[in-house]
């Protein structure tokens, strides 16, 4: 079983050079505040500009929280992230999830923005218990499944 | 984080260490109160409770069984941790794009 992946596109005003570079060298200016892992807002929310860089935020105690990595670093068109955060928000080193940023160029200063956040299967192991429960026979369910997953297709 | 409906609901619900060990070990096998509270060290009306909240977050649902009732996992509880997903990110790219054509036009008046 598949969980279909996050997709959203949209076109800024800007070329593409210039979104990359605010998107990874300014996240903590424009992340949305008290949509991070702080109690409170984040201190500051960090993309490492490099292959294997570190994606974390700091929050009001100064302590630092992975989000996870840079896996492909291909400015100014291509980013690829690693989301490590499971689904009780916990850091966890063995989750892979990614998020994948293109920016491509529309013309006229323009850029067409394209998010994917794939692998949501993975997302902690309640899914794969769950998957298990599934192949036991949980019948009463199945309906239920069957309809969320066709919506997400 | 700031949630959003049914799915701050459900996440805020599983990150009480307790509720997420309810919910784990109901994802091996549907089981009653008593079963639950029989393999941890809480009382029965302390699962109960935690039974509660889970179901109210979306995480649960119960079926009647003779006088018991059996708890097992609502699937509808992964849909809920993608649907946050997805509302974070759209609200976290409105606000690049705000933010990234700001700076482009500031840019350009210098």
């Amino acid at each position: 079983m598949t969980i279909a992946p996050i997709k959203i596109s949209q076109t800024i005003n800007a070329p593409p050079a210039r979104c990359f570079e605010l998107f990874v060298n300014r996240i903590g200016d424009w992340w949305p505040k008290g949509q991070t892992l702080s109690k409170g807002d984040y201190k500051a929310l960090t993309i490492e500009p490099k292959k294997g860089g570190r994606w974390f935020e700091v929050d009001g105690n100064d302590q630092d929280i992975q989000w996870g990595e840079v896996l492909a670093w291909e400015p100014p068109y291509r980013l690829l992230l690693v989301w490590r955060l499971n689904s009780n928000f916990a850091y966890d080193p063995k989750l892979h999830t990614e998020v994948e940023l293109t920016f491509k160029d529309a013309g006229a200063g323009k850029t067409t923005m394209n998010l994917e956040h794939r692998d949501l299967e993975k997302l902690g192991d309640n899914a794969e218990k769950f998957i298990g429960m599934l192949a036991g026979g949980w019948e009463s369910h199945v309906a239920t499944v069957t309809k969320f997953i066709e919506a997400q297709k | 984080m700031a949630y959003h409906s049914n799915s701050q609901r459900a996440l805020s619900a599983l990150a009480e260490p307790v509720r997420q060990e309810i919910y784990e070990r109901l994802a091996t096998r549907p089981q009653a109160v008593g079963e639950l509270a029989a393999q941890m060290p809480i009382s029965r009306p302390a699962v109960s409770q935690h039974l509660k909240i889970l179901k109210e977050a979306g995480l649960v649902t119960e079926t009647p069984d003779g006088t018991r009732r059996i708890y097992r996992l609502d699937p509808r509880g992964i849909a809920a941790i993608r649907e946050w997903l997805d509302q974070t990110w759209a609200r976290a790219l409105v606000d690049f794009k705000i933010f990234a054509e700001n700076a482009e036009k500031q840019e350009k008046e210098k």
